[in-house]
């Protein structure tokens, strides 16, 4: 499972590739995880568009790094600042994840960053923080 | 099913909603960054100018005390006096223009697309509802207002020298009529929490969430005026609307909370002795602000709704707790009277012309609606935020009419029992006090008198607490640009900053009487607003699919 930043997506290139890497050589699938408001925002100007916006992203991820398959999860939230984290743990509990990758450093990392370390806290399967060193 | 954004055609006939097309993105005018460890990203101008303008003001009442004394006091009189006419017309016509709404086919069109559900349940939703908008005023007015009206009504009707009424009494008075004034004083404290300030705030809670829900424009006030401005709305049009309504919403709120400390504090003192003063005062704020910012940090679901549902709870135990302990059967049967004495005086109360009851149509009408016209940005707005799903006709049942019932029941209880003990009891303690008292002086002729002011203090609190969280959240959203998932740290920043110009504004002289004087002034521009909302509403309706 990769949680997605749609806003941010160049900062999570390494996590992005270290997650296709990682899929290939387990044979393993990704699916890629993303939480929205319900108002609209920078990405998309409903959660419906978010979801086809993040369907797209996930299928372009297949084709550009040659991924076996993948899946697209909006989680939709009343208030994501507050809620991504518990929103994230269940939608590792609902795909089943055998392993998160975690881009850490993206613009606003004092949330990213620390939204990295309450899912490897809270996690029942393994975390991989991965981060992006072209600060 | 959804639209497909880059088609620049004619939707297509499935599509969800009709998005409106504008190369602006929300967040362009946002500045992002980091101060240390702490993120932000906010809506360049509005938020500087908001901030710099609020503190301006403070500066200014603490530096010149009695001539922004003078000047507000000079400018709330011209609002609420010269202009009750428009106040009175114009929150004639949200009520109407709701109405129409639920009869017309578009109130089968859904906030945020056909295929919406609703993000909360009822009791959520209400709870939200309730304790954003009225609750404060609820637990002090209820009992004071319709006691106030009551006893003007029975004093009738007095004319001064020049031919104009000097009495506060409602329409016509009823002079020695014990019955008849009881009916009127009901029927004018009904008014003021009814049907027409809940058609303020659904008039602009509407405009809003179909904007954005249903539009994709960002979360702002400005959004609703895109029908007319087009994209000038980004420019500075815009930039005047959202700041004037940022500033009427932390103004508003930090008034409310500067003289909810004093009513709390008089309450405290009442029950418990603890002392009058500053200091007091100045650690009720503190608490009030320390939990609401625990509540903002929780979010909307852990933290705002939870808090609003335990209020709807308490207050629910207390009505029915009054109700039961009270002249039940008095009040039963009153309700009902009470309801048909509104909608038999609704016309002549709502008149905006040839009022004869001017100290009642323009000291306490004309200043109720410039009051809740002045909060409307920010009750609205977050009503909006929490009323994604509901269709039209659904909104504007549950955001008018029921609590306008809710509103009704409330005052029939509370002002009833009131009532009672003066007419049956001769019991005037509560009629005598200082407002704040009002509410537990009348409790206490009840059982369990302690209990009962205790949960009233409680409720009275965790209303401020409540109304604090949601302003908060309302003014994060409009100083970033619209955006719901700003970091953390800036609802905080608001939080904290409403707080400390609450105690800034109470340790000076007149400070808060001043400002609060101000802020229903900003209720006269906010009325145009609210006016072409209605227009833009009709014109946003009108594309978009139904049901």
């Amino acid at each position: 499972m990769i949680p997605v930043d749609l806003g941010h997506v160049e900062a999570l290139e390494r996590a992005l590739q270290v997650g296709a890497d990682l899929a290939g050589h387990y044979g393993a699938e990704v699916h890629y995880v993303s939480v929205t408001g319900t108002a609209p925002s920078k990405i998309a100007h409903s959660p419906e568009e978010f979801r086809e916006k993040l369907n797209r992203f996930a299928a372009a991820e297949a084709e550009a790094r040659s991924i076996a398959s993948t899946h697209a999860h909006t989680v939709i939230s009343h208030d994501p600042s507050v809620d991504m984290d518990h929103q994230l743990c269940e939608a590792m509990d609902e795909i089943g994840a055998d392993l998160v990758v975690m881009g850490s450093h993206i613009p606003h990392w004092y949330e990213f960053g620390s939204h990295g370390g309450k899912l490897a806290a809270h996690a029942h399967c393994s975390v991989m923080i991965v981060r992006d060193d072209t600060r | 099913m959804t639209d497909d954004p880059d088609n620049q055609g004619i939707p297509a006939p499935e599509g969800a909603t009709e998005i409106i097309e504008t190369d602006y993105t929300i967040g362009q005018d946002n500045v992002e960054g980091t101060l240390g460890p702490i993120g932000f990203d906010i809506h360049n101008p509005v938020f500087m100018i908001s901030g710099i303008t609020i503190v301006a003001f403070v500066f200014y009442t603490l530096a010149l005390p009695e001539q922004a004394g003078d000047v507000f006091s000079w400018l709330f009189a011209q609002v609420t006096q010269g202009f009750d006419w428009f106040f009175l017309g114009a929150a004639n016509i949200f009520v109407l223009f709701c109405l129409f709404l639920v009869v017309t086919p578009w109130g089968s069109v859904r906030l945020g697309g056909a295929e919406a559900t609703p993000d909360y349940s009822y009791i959520g939703w209400f709870a939200m509802l309730f304790a954003a908008g009225m609750g404060i005023g609820l637990m002090f007015y209820g009992v004071s207002e319709p006691m106030s009206h009551f006893s003007t009504s029975l004093g009738g009707v007095s004319v001064g020298e020049d031919g104009v009424r000097t009495d506060w009494a409602p329409l016509g008075a009823a002079v020695g009529d014990q019955e008849a004034a009881i009916r009127l004083g009901m029927a004018a404290t009904i008014f003021h929490w009814g049907l027409h300030p809940w058609a303020i705030y659904a008039v602009v809670a509407l405009a809003l969430a179909l904007f954005s829900f249903n539009k994709g424009l960002p979360l702002t006030i400005r959004s609703a005026f895109y029908p007319i401005l087009g994209d000038r709305v980004w420019g500075w049009w815009g930039h005047v609307i959202d700041t004037l309504a940022v500033f009427a919403t932390l103004f508003g709120l930090a008034t409310s909370l500067g003289f909810g400390a004093t009513q709390a504090n008089a309450g405290l003192n009442h029950l418990f002795g603890i002392p009058i003063g500053n200091t007091t005062e100045v650690i009720l704020i503190s608490v009030i602000t320390a939990v609401a910012l625990i509540s903002v940090v929780r979010g909307l679901d852990g933290g705002v709704k939870i808090l609003s549902e335990i209020n709807m709870g308490l207050a629910f135990l207390l009505l029915a707790f009054t109700l039961i302990a009270g002249p039940t059967i008095a009040i039963m049967t009153g309700f009902a009277d009470y309801l048909m004495a509104y909608i038999q005086n609704l016309t002549a109360l709502s008149n905006p012309v040839g009022r004869e009851d001017v100290n009642f149509s323009q000291g306490w009408t004309s200043f109720y609606w410039a009051w809740w016209i002045s909060w409307s940005p920010f009750v609205g707005m977050f009503i909006a935020r929490v009323s994604r799903g509901r269709t039209v006709r659904e909104f504007v049942i549950c955001v008018l009419l029921i609590p306008s019932l809710v509103s009704v029941l409330w005052m029939s209880v509370f002002g009833g029992v009131a009532i009672q003990q003066v007419v049956q009891d001769g019991y005037t303690a509560a009629q005598d006090a200082d407002l704040p008292l009002q509410l537990f002086l009348m409790l206490e002729e009840l059982p369990l008198a302690s209990i009962t002011s205790f949960i009233g203090i409680i409720l009275v609190i965790v209303f401020f607490v409540t109304s604090s969280d949601s302003g908060s959240l309302v003014i994060d959203t409009i100083t970033a640009g619209g955006k719901v998932d700003a970091p953390v740290p800036q609802r905080v920043f608001w939080c904290i900053f409403e707080g400390a110009v609450a105690i800034v504004l109470l340790l000076s002289a007149g400070g808060l009487a001043s400002l609060q004087s101000m802020v229903i002034s900003t209720g006269l521009p906010f009325t145009i607003v609210l006016l072409i909302m209605c227009w833009c509403i009709l014109r946003g309706l009108m594309s978009e699919k139904r049901g």
